[in-house]
């Protein structure tokens, strides 16, 4: 059996008395590639905020390793080091260069010494095929390559888990390509634990190793690609992927 | 009437020129100074206020979070709300007064009164600044681990900086006239020249011709030093790409080729010609 990474233990998260979430559990094994789909308002970004901490739980654990770190007893500071997030919006720093934008995180958090910072970062920033762009600022590249840099800035952290919030909705279509296709190679050539919130649903068919479906705040039908994607169980999740797919 | 104006500021000139240099260099270091430190007072005061205190902390760090944060809405608002010269009246003969402190150093009492003041404005001014970023760079500096005071050291007060710069300036050409209000505990600044000199000589109008012009002489020069100092900060306006970009396709050669083409493209009349 691999190794559970994240576990979610009925998680549930409401804003005033809207319930946004309610009662999520699953478990992200070292490896996997984990899709997040639904309709839009159905909970997932914020599953994937309160993974992060980015919000607070309303009820519910998770758990790192074993670890419970949503209630404040471990310091949060050192487990998002650990679990690596790309934004929709990308929030670069925008004060800084992209080679900057690399390093800060290495350099002030993990305090990794500037030339090795500088190595690691010309190392991730190779890889999403950003290097020639190290002098630039976030506002003078395109929203693809935005994006890139912000998987490698996520990358120089060396995440144990890679959380992905819609990183290509922001994009112009002709861009979505070479973000996807930095993510594909990730998953596959780099066996890049991931979990990742998206509506593309070609990359969530191919790329995945597993399908979760949510719809109102709550994990509908979850499995294989293969499955979902070809026999659902679920009638809502039958209506939903006619729906997308046709498009 | 102009001839006696000029021959006037001549005679004074060549009596107390370098009395009235010596008033607009301690102008200049008094405002100088307090503005840097009134910043660092608004910056630090800035990161306190901004401290995040969600539901969830303990209640010894709410309490305490509470405190400050009417501690600095004190600060603020007492020296926002009273008139500059009274505080420098106010802290000169109030700290003998109840503490038996007395300052030897007119310097150290003037740097104290205006940093103060300008650090309560600034305040303020760093508070907006702050709101006024993307809450996007609060997260992704969250995102990669980084904890409240590194989050605002590196990324948000960079930022906050050049957003409010525009007000660092305005209160720093602020200073430099209203500094003139430190003579009241004997701070012998620009201002206070023209009051000695024209009481030594009776040559009021003169002196005064002088005072407004080296006032505004300065302001222009620190207005103009200031844009070139927001222009640095905004980075430079280009930047040299290091190789190519391998991922992105150049526009025009692949999806949409022209009629001639070029020889690396699978669709020109070239690439066809070199197979065939």
């Amino acid at each position: 059996m691999s190794e559970h990474i994240l576990e979610i233990r009925h998680l549930s998260k409401t804003f005033g008395t809207h319930a946004v979430l309610k009662d999520i559990d699953f478990t992200v094994n070292k490896g996997d590639v984990t899709t997040i789909i639904g309709a839009s308002g159905s909970g997932k970004s914020t599953l994937l905020r309160c993974i992060n901490l980015l919000e607070t739980l309303t009820t519910g654990e998770i758990l790192f390793h074993g670890q419970d770190v949503s209630k404040g007893k471990i310091n949060s500071s050192a487990y998002r080091a650990k679990v690596g997030m790309v934004f929709q919006s990308f929030n670069l720093f925008n004060n800084l260069t992209v080679l900057s934008n690399c390093m800060i995180g290495q350099q002030k958090v993990l305090k990794i010494p500037a030339d090795e910072a500088k190595k690691r970062a010309l190392h991730y920033l190779n890889k999403v095929g950003m290097a020639p762009y190290i002098n630039a600022r976030p506002d003078q590249i395109s929203g693809g390559q935005k994006q890139r840099v912000a998987i490698a800035r996520a990358l120089a952290m060396e995440p144990e888990v890679l959380l992905f919030d819609e990183p290509t909705s922001a994009l112009d279509p002709e861009m979505v390509g070479e973000v996807l296709d930095v993510m594909k190679s990730l998953a596959t050539k780099d066996n890049m634990t991931m979990l990742v919130v998206t509506h593309e649903m070609s990359f969530a068919r191919e790329v995945s190793t597993h399908v979760v479906y949510m719809a109102d705040g709550i994990i509908e039908e979850e499995g294989k690609p293969e499955k979902i994607f070809t026999n659902p169980e679920n009638q809502r999740t039958r209506d939903f992927l006619k729906r997308i797919l046709n498009e | 009437m102009f001839a006696q104006l000029l021959s006037d500021i001549g005679s004074l000139w060549a009596k107390y020129g370098t009395v009235y240099l010596n008033g607009i260099a301690n102008t200049l270091i008094l405002a100088t100074v307090s503005t840097l430190i009134g910043c660092v007072i608004g910056f630090f005061c800035g990161i306190l206020q901004t401290i995040p205190c969600g539901p969830g902390e303990n209640i010894v760090k709410r309490v305490l979070l509470k405190v400050l944060r009417i501690i600095i809405r004190a600060y603020v608002e007492i020296f926002r709300g009273t008139p500059m010269i009274l505080q420098a009246v106010f802290i000169y003969y109030g700290m003998p007064y109840f503490f038996g402190i007395s300052f030897k150093d007119i310097w150290t009492v003037s740097i104290i009164v205006v940093s103060i003041n300008t650090g309560a404005y600034m305040a303020e001014s760093v508070r907006g600044g702050i709101m006024s970023i993307d809450s996007g760079q609060f997260e992704g500096a969250k995102a990669i681990g980084m904890n409240h005071w590194q989050t605002m050291l590196y990324i948000i007060l960079p930022q906050t900086l050049r957003n409010i710069m525009p007000q660092i300036g305005n209160n720093y050409i602020i200073n430099v006239k209203d500094t003139s209000v430190m003579f009241i505990i004997g701070f012998s600044d620009f201002f206070a020249v023209h009051k000695m000199v024209s009481g030594a000589v009776f040559k009021y109008f003169p002196s005064a011709f002088m005072e407004m012009g080296g006032y505004l002489c300065l302001t222009l020069l620190a207005s103009f030093l200031l844009r070139r100092l927001e222009k640095k900060l905004a980075g430079k306006s280009n930047y040299e790409l290091v190789n190519t970009d391998q991922l992105v396709m150049t526009a025009g050669t692949y999806q949409y080729p022209s009629d001639a083409g070029a020889p690396f493209d699978e669709s020109s009349r070239e690439y066809k010609g070199e197979n065939q």
